[in-house]
C-alpha cells in the first residue's frame, strides 16, 4: 500500500481541484451577472438568452466539447487568432480544461442565482425603488443578500460539476498526464489499462470530496436557519 | 402641495382610466379586488408605466407621454406603503428605516422609534415583529425617506380585526398631521369613511368622479358608491317604454325620471314591514337572521329572483308579504361610466 501511494502520480487531484476552483470562480461572476441581466430583461430576449445559457446542461458533454473544439481548434479562425495574436492555446492545455469545465458547470450557477433572484418578493424591490435606493444599491444591499442561500448552493453544485467534468474536457483538453489529466480522465484511462487498484483509489478520493461537499452544504444551510 | 394624475393603461381584462387631483388631503380609491386600484398606485409611483397621460407632483412632471418623460421610482419622491409592508427581511428595524434616508441620521431614527413606541424593536428583524409593529416600521421607513406624497395600498388588510381598529386610529392621527397629498386604496368601507376627505370609486379600471366622502355616503350616485355607502339591496333597473323603471330582480316597477339609470338600491334600514308609505315590494319566503348589527329579515321578491334584506326588531317576527319604503329613499343609480 505504501509503495502504491509513494509511486502514485498525484497530479490529477491538483489538476482537478485547480480546474474546479477556476471554473467555479468564472461561473460565479458570469452566472450572477447573467442571472441579474435575465431577471431584469423582458419579453422574447429574456427567453432566448435564458435558453442559450441553459443549453450546455441539456447537451451531452461530448457535443459541447465538439462545439468548443470547432471554436478553439488551431485551424479555426478563433483558435488561430488567439494563438497568433495573444499566444494563447486552448486545445490540449489546462486552459482547455477550465473552459470545458466552465461551459458545462456554468448553467448550474446561472440557474441557482436566477431562481434565487426571482424568488425575491417584487414588492421588496419596488419598496427599495420608491425609497430612492439606486439600482446599484438595490443589487448589493437587497438582492444579493436575499439571494445568498441560492447562490451558495449554486457555488457548491458548480464546483462539484466542474470537478467531475469528463466528456467536454476529454475532447477539448485531451488527457495529457501532468497537464490536463483530471481525476475523471485518469480513472477512465487506468480502467482501460485494467489497473483497478488506481481506479479504486481515485474513486475513493472522489467520494470523499463529494462527501465533504455535502457536509459543508449541510453546515451552511443549518447556519442560515 | 398637489398631485395630479391623468392616465390610461391597457390591462388584460380592462382598460385603466384614472383622473385624479389631490391637494393636502386624503383621497380614497374604493373598489373591489381586481378593480385596478393597486395598479393605479403603481403607475403613480413609477413601478408600472401607463400607456399615455400626465402625472405631476408639486409642479414636477413625473410622467408625460407626450414629452416622453418617465422618471424612475427613485426620482419621484412618492412614498408607498405596501399591502404586505415589504420590509427588508435581512435588515433590522433600524437598517430598514435608514435604507431610505438621504442623510443617515441615527438620532432621527431613534426619535421616530420613540414616537411610534418601537424603541425596543430597534435591533429586531421583521420576522420578529408583530403585525402592528411591522406596519409602524413600514410607515416610519416611508416617512423617513421624505416623500412629497403618500400612497397607501390596503394598509390594514394584513391585520387582525382588533388591531386593525387601533392602527386605523393611529393612521388617522398621522394623516391629520401630514400636509401632503395622500391616496388610500381600500376595499373596506369603514376605513374609507373614517380616513378620507374625498373618495372615488373604481370599477373595471375606471375611476369615477371623486366626491366628498360625506356626500357619497348620503347620496350615492352609482352602484359602487351605493355599495360603499352601505346599501345592501342593489338590483339592475330597466327603463320601460311607458317611462317607468322596472327592477326585474324585485319584480318591482317605480315611476322615476332621470337619465342613464341602470340600477336601484335601498338600504336595509329604509325598508320596513310596517306601512310607512304607499310604496311597497311584494315578498315571499321571509326568514329572520341575526347579525352583529341586529336582526334582519331576508326574503325573496315575489316573482323575482333577487333577495332583499330589511332591518327588523326581533319581536316583530311573523310572516310578511310586503316591504314598505318611502319613495325618496329609493336610490337611483347611474352607470359607473356615466361621465366617460
Amino acid at each position: 500500500m505504501l509503495t502504491f501511494l509513494s509511486e502514485l502520480d498525484w497530479s490529477p487531484l491538483w489538476i482537478s481541484l485547480k480546474t474546479g476552483i477556476a471554473a467555479t470562480i468564472i461561473s460565479f461572476f458570469m452566472g450572477i451577472y447573467f442571472a441579474r441581466y435575465v431577471v431584469n430583461a423582458r419579453g422574447r430576449r429574456k427567453s432566448v438568452i435564458d435558453a442559450i445559457l441553459t443549453l450546455p446542461i441539456v447537451l451531452p458533454p461530448t457535443v459541447a466539447g465538439f462545439i468548443l473544439l470547432r471554436i478553439f481548434g488551431l485551424r479555426r479562425p478563433m483558435g488561430a487568432f488567439l494563438l497568433e495574436a495573444l499566444d494563447i492555446k486552448v486545445v490540449q492545455t489546462w486552459l482547455g480544461c477550465v473552459i470545458a469545465a466552465t461551459v458545462i458547470s456554468f448553467p448550474l450557477m446561472y440557474h441557482n442565482a436566477k431562481s434565487a433572484f426571482e424568488q425575491i418578493d417584487c414588492s421588496i424591490i419596488h419598496a427599495a425603488e420608491t425609497l430612492g435606493m439606486s439600482n446599484h444599491e438595490i443589487f448589493w444591499r437587497i438582492q444579493l443578500p436575499l439571494a445568498k442561500p441560492g447562490i451558495m448552493s449554486g457555488i457548491v453544485l458548480t464546483f462539484a460539476r466542474a470537478l467531475g467534468e469528463y466528456g467536454a474536457t476529454a475532447m477539448l483538453a485531451g488527457n495529457i498526464p501532468g497537464r490536463t489529466s483530471t481525476i475523471s480522465q485518469r480513472i477512465a484511462m487506468v480502467i482501460q489499462d485494467g489497473d483497478y487498484q488506481t481506479a479504486g483509489f481515485w474513486t475513493v478520493i472522489v467520494i470523499l470530496i463529494g462527501f465533504a461537499i455535502i457536509v459543508w452544504v449541510r453546515l451552511l444551510t443549518d447556519k442560515e436557519k | 402641495m398637489s398631485l395630479y394624475a391623468s392616465f390610461r393603461k391597457k390591462l388584460l381584462s380592462f382598460d385603466l382610466s384614472v383622473d385624479i387631483e389631490v391637494s393636502d388631503e386624503t383621497v380614497s380609491i374604493f373598489g373591489f379586488s381586481g378593480a385596478g386600484k393597486s395598479m393605479t398606485l403603481k403607475c403613480i409611483s413609477g413601478i408600472e408605466t401607463p400607456d399615455s397621460g400626465l402625472i405631476m407632483l408639486n409642479g414636477r412632471v413625473l410622467y408625460d407621454s407626450e414629452r416622453g418623460i418617465n422618471l424612475p421610482p427613485q426620482k419621484r419622491r412618492v412614498g408607498y406603503l405596501f399591502q404586505d409592508y415589504a420590509l427588508f427581511p435581512h435588515m433590522t428595524v433600524e437598517q430598514n428605516i435608514m435604507a431610505g434616508m438621504k442623510i443617515k441620521d441615527r438620532a432621527a431614527v431613534m426619535e421616530w422609534l420613540r414616537r411610534y413606541e418601537l424603541s425596543d424593536c430597534i435591533d429586531r428583524y421583521p420576522a420578529e415583529l408583530s403585525g402592528g409593529q411591522k406596519q409602524r416600521t413600514a410607515i416610519i421607513r416611508m416617512l423617513a425617506s421624505e416623500p412629497d406624497c403618500l400612497l397607501l395600498d390596503e394598509p390594514f388588510s394584513a391585520l387582525d380585526v382588533q388591531l386593525k381598529w387601533r392602527l386605523e386610529q393611529e393612521m388617522k392621527e398621522l394623516l391629520k398631521d401630514i400636509s401632503k397629498p395622500v391616496i388610500l386604496v381600500s376595499h373596506d368601507r369603514d376605513e374609507v369613511f373614517r380616513l378620507s376627505d374625498r373618495v372615488g370609486c373604481m370599477r373595471m379600471g375606471n375611476l369615477e368622479g371623486i366626491r366628498k366622502t360625506d356626500d357619497v355616503f348620503d347620496h350615492p350616485l352609482t352602484e359602487t358608491e351605493a355599495v360603499l355607502a352601505g346599501c345592501e339591496n342593489i338590483a339592475s333597473a330597466y327603463r320601460c317604454e311607458d317611462g317607468s323603471l322596472y327592477i326585474a330582480e324585485w319584480n318591482h316597477r317605480i315611476a322615476a325620471s332621470g337619465e342613464n339609470i341602470c340600477a336601484a338600491g335601498i338600504r336595509s334600514d329604509k325598508l320596513s314591514v310596517h306601512q310607512i308609505s304607499d310604496s311597497y315590494i311584494e315578498i315571499q319566503d321571509s326568514e329572520l337572521q341575526r347579525g352583529l348589527d341586529g336582526h334582519s329579515l331576508v326574503c325573496r321578491a315575489k316573482g323575482g329572483s333577487g333577495r332583499l334584506k330589511c332591518s327588523i326588531d326581533a319581536e316583530e317576527v311573523c310572516k310578511y308579504d310586503r316591504l314598505y319604503y318611502r319613495a325618496e329613499d329609493m336610490l337611483l343609480l347611474k352607470d359607473d361610466n356615466h361621465d366617460k
